[in-house]
């Protein structure tokens, strides 16, 4: 009715794009010949071969008994193995900064699933699409088997003798190159290697480096390492390029805090509100309340800007209007919210972070939302002393290198000057456990274990040490050796690391403690705090009291050790005469995929098929510009363009992309592998080469680019449009002022009314439906919640369901024919945020370009299981059927593919096997984790690996709902609330996602969403913000949505 | 006419005489029983308090019961199955020289028992056949107090059949009378004529369009019918026994040496499978026990050699289906035998059950919910996670409910 607001999911939808319109009408896109034909479009030899060889096949047989399946038992069982029932082993991910404590699932000693610890205190049990996929790293068919001497296979004695040969002979540095580590009794086993040769230099740097930050801590407090923020404890959140729900830091440990200052209950009416200034649109930048665009150029001077604003006085450098507008709304809300405020900044300028820091000080901030004093470790990378070894490496000063956890040949700025030096050192080692870009040039490679099959432990914050612990023996225990060992051996040292671990754990972060003891618990829980540094923080009982006072209840941190000592005016004066208002060129900003991350994981097919949750892409890095600078360059997305940087250039594809800054062009990092594997080799472009130098920190980012369009133009595999609901109204919106006013206001706007001869009624009120109320109400009454308020759009509960359920990887042909496999796709939606209220000429046409600056919404969408749902009675073969329990069941082996049920699904959920992707050679290599004898180790036994010519679709993990129910029966007791997790809940950062039995009153569930139930017994929903999609349909679906709401004012 | 009339109405009554006998025989055939009560009691009986030391035809820890009722009156059984003590102190000889036979082992006393609970023991016991005879094709699916009155049932039916065939002889003897008459008087018209003097023309009606119009049908249907049957047989593998790389006996590891189920197949309480035992297992025997023979040195040598045993899996579901063990041990309370038959007669392990979903379907509405559970006393209390659907049941005026009516027969409770 009032509700006027347009959302597409992308240009083709807002401008009713041909193509689009045409894809959105068919339900199957483009029916495309699957058989094989030839040019004559007649019947193939090939055809006619597989016809006869399945009449062979059948006729063979019938006349055949079944072949002879062996069962092959342990020769002698482990104590605590039982075939069939799952292992769970706390443990932690560490990988380019990402610190995670996770549970690892094993089955029959192989590990499936990754998920998150909830005793950890810095990530809570969340988890990221990363973390997830992580698991089939371990799996990877690329992965070394053997030690490598000069690029040919070699035994580790000889390997062993040789390095240990080179490295006394050796006279010049020995350089350690490593990433971050976190691990401080790795640290000790490179402290002893160092003392068996003194001339080792280690240095670390990280592919995305923080050493700004690093850099400005240390000058501004003495301490070198990340602040730990606090973004629950924030009600006003600033960032400045910062994507710190996506991929700025700790981002899941945030995501968590983030969303627990975003809820809103029956108790918790107030919401942190969030300003974002950035380039390209983020993950943050989407959750934003307020987003302006900036320039690469003018990020200092937004800080600098800012931080005039918070502590008054100064010159204003910021001439554009609407940032400046923006900026100063926000220093006045951080100025009202001393002490409950914080600003970040991903900027790599060490000025522009102290400034951030004086800007954090000014604000009484420190000890609140943000601590020095207890320190982050997961970034240590130095890019100076990264710049040294460079230097001294061409210089040809360096003795040997060893390269321990990077690949900086590939993601390092001057990678290639890396490259050309390598060749003229005497000793160089890679524990790479691959022929990457950086090993291939190595005279030894001794392949490291993965992370899985490792002993380590890891210190990311003060006060919190968690312990990796191997879930599985090594794949390849003759070809691989943990670095660490690796270390010990050519120091001459008789330990293992395990003993050395133990040893340093009993010394340092047990001391005082009966060990054994101790030790068991730290490595059964994963994770082990010790309040040594931390002050109690004491939680005040009364909720309410909390909300209105958060800074005075809870006891800070001492701060009187870490007053702020930076110059913040030398920074100011620097960042004023370093960055530029008004540039006039075009600008490159270089940014991190939520998926790929770094690169470091290209090789994982999961990673690769891990739709975007901005741009929706898959397969592929582009550059990213706005509407505006494409048609003045005359391109549309698929259009190849070509990027020049200083002497670099490369041509990609462009995509057009809402709330881009008009100058710029975004391109992703991770990329353009050349020697990872056969599924991430040349997808997509590197662009670590085009960042430079800044004030002795890498610059992500460029002030000129010459973007000129280039030959060619390609089809990229966006999911952005498949699968659409036909504009059919799906999300719900309101303004945190306007709903406190009103909180019926949202069910007022949307609720639709079907006109009757009684008058207006509910469409639930009007039905032909006999229900399944009192099968439901026998026991159980499965249900789904989404809080789109706390929904980051992150997509974490992407991957993780596609491991959970064996969901096949498609590669990126079959995504362009819009057969994506996934069971839960992220709908993203834009709507512009211009004012419809005001009925004057500029407003019309400020709504005309709605692309400038859009608001996003993210709709995660997965399978409804609708009460009387359409798919069900349109099945021929009775394969999809209801639960007495709520639940829409697929059943595989009754399917024969007739896609009715895929036709008449409202949401767009069901998927179809086009292919047999577990056999069919088209998908070998990015399908690897069902074609091949290892990869097959990460499929979860528990559910069926589909066929060819079946529908799938989400199951709300039935597998884990039987589980949990028969364990309740066994244990002669009822279903507890929490015993039965999905996947994508228990995968979810953001706490987005709550499964439970809405039968239940005490449930999460169903106070949550409001649970009441009618004189039917049917379920009624009390929460203002609680709905379904398409209820106007009367499908009842069992999964509910909570309403967005934005703090903007 | 009328006397015609008469004759074909008495050769219609004998038609379907002839019928229906044959009917009988084949219901006969096919509808042993209709079990009564107190078999079924008896039989819970047996197995609560006398299964742990009786077998009913082979001795055990006590002697074998069949022919119980022969050898003993039921007054001297109900003192003795009360407190067998008491009689034999009472120097009742027959007592005291089955005390002495059986090493003096001293039967338990069961004064709860009623009369009326001793006879229907009784009853049960002498109701069970030889096991050689008990054919049991469905692997032990079938239960209810099976052939206990089969026997006056057989006398009965076979009665009828007697009668019936007496009846029929009786009949045709009757019409051939008849005609005899009849043809012998001259007052005939022409209709009657023709009725008396028609004959049984087998070949007229062999050759009629009706006949083989039904015959062929029926072919068709046969055929049809053993052709569907034999689709359905595929993949089916009824009786499988293949033979082992060792000829592990489960007949002398259980059947004579009594080793629980569990000892070997450790997780079959604990998850979806019932796991194969490793090698060591064997070991806590036979690390002693004949470690000499040459099948045992086959473990010693996998041992040695680092290769486990390679055993032929027996029984193979597909893929597509989730079977869990402990659903049905624990949950279910289901006895292994149930559906593997009876392992401990087996030499060669054999799958007994058909595995086919509609042999699971058929369990599932059958098999009432034990939706008790023991308590720390050893008494049966309701198991809570069955309280909701209890109540619900009551509601509908049912104290029982079946697998089928908690959702056993939908499709994601085995395929997912």
């Amino acid at each position: 009715m009032e509700n006027k607001k347009i959302y597409w999911k992308g240009f083709e939808e807002l401008t009713n794009d041909l193509e689009f319109v045409k894809k959105a009408e068919k339900e199957f896109p483009d029916f495309l010949p699957i058989a094989e034909k030839d040019e004559e479009n007649n019947t193939s030899r090939r055809d006619f071969l597989k016809l006869m060889g399945f009449g062979m096949a059948a006729v063979s047989l019938a006349a055949c008994e079944a072949p002879v399946k062996k069962a092959i038992p342990y020769l002698n069982k482990p104590e605590d193995i039982d075939p069939s029932i799952p292992n769970y082993y706390a443990t932690t991910y560490f990988q380019d900064g990402e610190y995670c404590s996770i549970l690892v699932k094993t089955r029959e000693g192989r590990p499936i699933k990754i998920e998150g610890n909830t005793l950890s205190k810095v990530t809570k049990g969340g988890t990221s699409a990363r973390v997830q996929a992580s698991v089939l790293n371990l799996y990877d068919l690329e992965r070394l088997n053997s030690f490598m001497d000069g690029g040919k296979k070699a035994s580790k004695d000889s390997v062993d003798s040789k390095i240990l040969s080179a490295l006394q002979a050796t006279n010049g540095t020995i350089y350690i190159v490593s990433n971050t580590i976190i691990s401080p009794s790795t640290k000790s086993v490179i402290a002893e290697f160092a003392k068996k040769y003194p001339s080792t230099k280690h240095v670390s740097y990280d592919a995305v480096s923080a050493y700004g930050i690093l850099k400005a801590n240390e000058k501004s407090f003495g301490v070198y390492g990340l602040p730990n923020y606090d973004f629950s404890k924030a009600e006003t959140i600033v960032s400045i390029n910062a994507d710190f729900l996506g991929t700025w830091l700790s981002s899941i440990e945030y995501s968590r805090q983030y969303t627990q200052g975003r809820k809103l209950s029956k108790e918790k009416k107030t919401m942190s509100r969030h300003y974002q200034f950035e380039t390209g649109l983020s993950l943050s930048g989407a959750n934003a309340d307020h987003r302006v665009a900036i320039r690469p150029s003018q990020e200092g001077l937004v800080v600098a800007q800012l931080y005039n604003e918070v502590v008054g006085g100064g010159s204003s450098p910021i001439t554009d209007k609407n940032i400046a507008e923006k900026i100063k709304k926000a220093a006045d809300d951080l100025k009202a919210q001393k002490g409950r405020s914080l600003v970040v900044c991903g900027s790599n300028d060490v000025n522009v972070q102290i400034l951030v820091n004086a800007i954090n000080d000014a604000l009484t901030n420190y000890g609140s939302t943000l601590s020095i004093t207890q320190a982050n470790y997961t970034k240590q990378g130095n890019d100076e002393e990264m710049a040294k070894f460079v230097e001294d490496l061409k210089g040809g000063s360096v003795g040997a290198v060893i390269f321990y956890g990077t690949n900086p040949v590939y993601d390092y700025p001057k990678g290639k000057e890396i490259a050309d030096a390598l060749k003229n050192v005497a000793l160089s080692i890679s524990f790479s456990d691959r022929v990457d870009e950086t090993s291939k040039l190595c005279k030894f490679i001794t392949p490291d274990t993965n992370y899985l099959e490792s002993w380590n432990d890891a210190f990311p914050t003060d006060g919190n040490y968690s312990l990796t612990q191997p879930a599985i023996s090594p794949i390849y225990p003759e070809g691989t050796r943990q670095a660490q060992d690796s270390f010990l051996t050519w120091s001459g040292s008789k330990n293992n690391y395990y003993d050395v671990l133990r040893g340093f754990w009993k010394t340092n972060i047990l001391k005082g403690q009966a060990f054994n003891e101790a030790w068991t618990k730290a490595l059964h829980d994963g994770v082990y705090e010790t309040n040594a540094k931390v002050a109690t923080v004491v939680t005040p009982k009364d909720s309410t009291q909390k909300e209105t006072k958060p800074a005075q209840e809870v006891k800070p941190v001492p701060t009187t050790s870490v007053a702020f000592k930076g110059d913040a005016a030398g920074a100011l004066s620097a960042v004023s005469s370093a960055y530029k208002a008004d540039n006039a060129k075009t600008e490159l900003a270089i940014y991190q995929k939520v998926g790929l991350g770094s690169g470091a994981m290209a090789n994982n097919p999961w990673l690769q098929e891990f739709p975007d949750p901005i741009t929706k892409a898959t397969w592929d890095n582009y550059a990213l510009i706005s509407k505006s600078y494409a048609s003045q360059l005359g391109v549309e997305t698929g259009s190849m363009v070509k990027v020049t940087v200083g002497g670099s250039s490369i041509t990609l594809p462009v995509i057009v992309q809402p709330g881009q800054q008009k100058n710029t062009v975004s391109i992703a990092l991770g990329y353009g592998r050349i020697s990872t594997g056969k599924c991430g080799n040349g997808v997509g472009q590197n662009v670590y080469p085009m960042a430079s130098f800044q004030n002795g920190s890498i610059l992500y980012a460029a002030y000129e680019v010459a973007v000129a369009k280039a030959e060619g133009k390609v089809e990229m595999a966006l999911t952005q449009t498949h699968q659409t609901l036909m504009g059919r109204g799906h999300v719900r919106e309101a303004n945190l002022t306007e709903y406190n006013k009103n909180p019926k206001l949202i069910r007022e706007k949307y609720d639709i009314f079907i006109n009757t001869a009684d008058g207006p009624k509910k469409p639930t009120e009007l039905t032909m439906w006999k229900g399944h109320e009192e099968a439901y109400n026998k026991n159980h009454w499965w249900g789904l919640t989404i809080d789109l308020n706390s929904c980051t759009g992150c997509g974490a509960c992407v991957i993780a369901c596609q491991t959970e359920n064996n969901v096949p990887v498609v590669g990126k042909q079959e995504i362009i024919n819009a057969r994506e496999m996934h069971w839960i796709r992220i709908d993203r939606y834009y709507s512009t945020d211009a004012d419809t209220s005001v009925k004057s000429m500029s407003n019309y046409e400020k709504m005309e370009d709605p692309s400038e600056n859009p608001e996003v919404v993210f709709l995660p969408v997965m399978c409804q299981h609708c009460n009387n749902a359409p798919c069900e009675t349109v099945c021929p073969v009775v394969a999809t059927t209801h639960s007495s329990e709520g639940l829409n069941q697929m059943t595989y082996n009754r399917c024969i593919g007739t896609r009715y049920c895929a036709n008449n699904c409202p949401f767009k959920v069901r998927r179809f096997n086009w292919f047999n992707y577990t056999n069919d050679e088209k998908f070998t290599t990015v399908n690897f984790m069902s074609q091949s004898d290892l990869g097959k180790m990460v499929l979860n036994p528990d559910v069926t690996v589909r066929s060819r010519g079946v529908m799938e679709k989400c199951s709300l993990c039935v597998q884990r709902i039987q589980a949990g129910k028969l364990e309740a029966k066994k244990e002669k007791r009822k279903v507890k609330d929490g015993d039965v997790v999905t996947a994508c809940q228990q995968s979810c950062p953001a706490d987005a996602i709550i499964f439970g039995d809405m039968n239940d009153p005490e449930s999460r569930i169903a106070k949550t969403i409001g649970i009441t139930k009618n004189e039917q017994k049917d379920i009624v929903l009390e929460d203002e913000r609680a709905y379904h999609l398409l209820e106007e349909i009367n499908v009842k679906a069992n999964v509910t949505y909570l309403a967005k709401i934005r703090n903007k004012a | 006419m009328r006397y015609s009339s008469v004759i074909q109405d008495i050769r219609k009554l004998a038609v379907i005489l002839a019928v229906f006998v044959l009917g009988m025989q084949v219901a006969f055939a096919q509808n042993p029983t209709a079990g009564k009560g107190d078999v079924a009691k008896g039989k819970d009986l047996f197995a609560n308090n006398c299964a742990s030391c009786h077998k009913i035809h082979e001795p055990s820890t006590g002697p074998a019961l069949t022919g119980i009722t022969a050898r003993r009156n039921e007054a001297w059984l109900q003192k003795w199955i009360r407190n067998s003590q008491s009689v034999i102190k009472s120097g009742d000889a027959y007592a005291v020289k089955l005390y002495n036979d059986w090493n003096q082992t001293a039967m338990n006393s069961f004064p709860d028992l009623t009369d009326g609970d001793i006879k229907d023991l009784l009853v049960y016991i002498e109701s069970v056949p030889k096991p050689e005879i008990k054919k049991d094709p469905q692997g032990g699916g079938a239960t209810a107090g099976a052939t206990a009155d089969s026997g006056s049932t057989n006398i009965i039916l076979g009665a009828l059949v007697v009668v019936l065939l007496v009846i029929l002889i009786v009949l045709l003897v009757l019409t051939s009378l008849l005609t005899r008459l009849l043809k012998q008087r001259e007052d005939l018209d022409e209709a009657e004529k023709e009725v008396v003097e028609s004959k049984f023309d087998l070949g007229k009606v062999l050759g009629s369009k009706a006949f083989l119009g039904v015959l062929t049908a029926i072919i068709f249907l046969v055929i049809a019918k053993i052709g569907i049957d034999k689709t359905m047989d595929i993949g089916m593998q009824q009786g499988y026994a293949p033979s082992q790389p060792i000829p592990f006996s489960h007949k002398l590891h259980i059947g004579k040496y009594k080793i629980a189920c569990q000892y070997c197949h450790t997780t079959v309480m604990k998850g979806k499978s019932a796991s194969i035992p490793s090698s060591n297992i064997c070991m806590n025997c036979h690390n002693t026990i004949k470690n000499g023979s040459p099948e045992i040195q086959k473990i010693y040598t996998a041992i040695e050699k680092n290769q486990p045993v390679q055993w032929v899996r027996v029984h193979n579901l597909p893929d597509l289906v989730y079977f869990n063990h402990s659903q049905h041990t624990v949950a279910g309370k289901v006895a292994c035998e149930q559906c593997h038959g009876k392992i401990e007669e087996m030499e060669v392990v054999q799958q007994r059950s058909p595995l086919t979903m509609g042999w699971c379907i058929d369990c599932h509405r059958q098999t009432l919910v034990s939706y008790t559970a023991k308590d720390g006393n050893g008494k049966d209390v309701l198991n809570p996670y069955y309280e909701k659907l209890l109540a619900f049941h009551k509601s509908k005026g049912k104290t029982q409910f079946k697998v089928e009516d908690i959702g056993g027969l939908e499709c994601s409770k085995c395929h997912y």
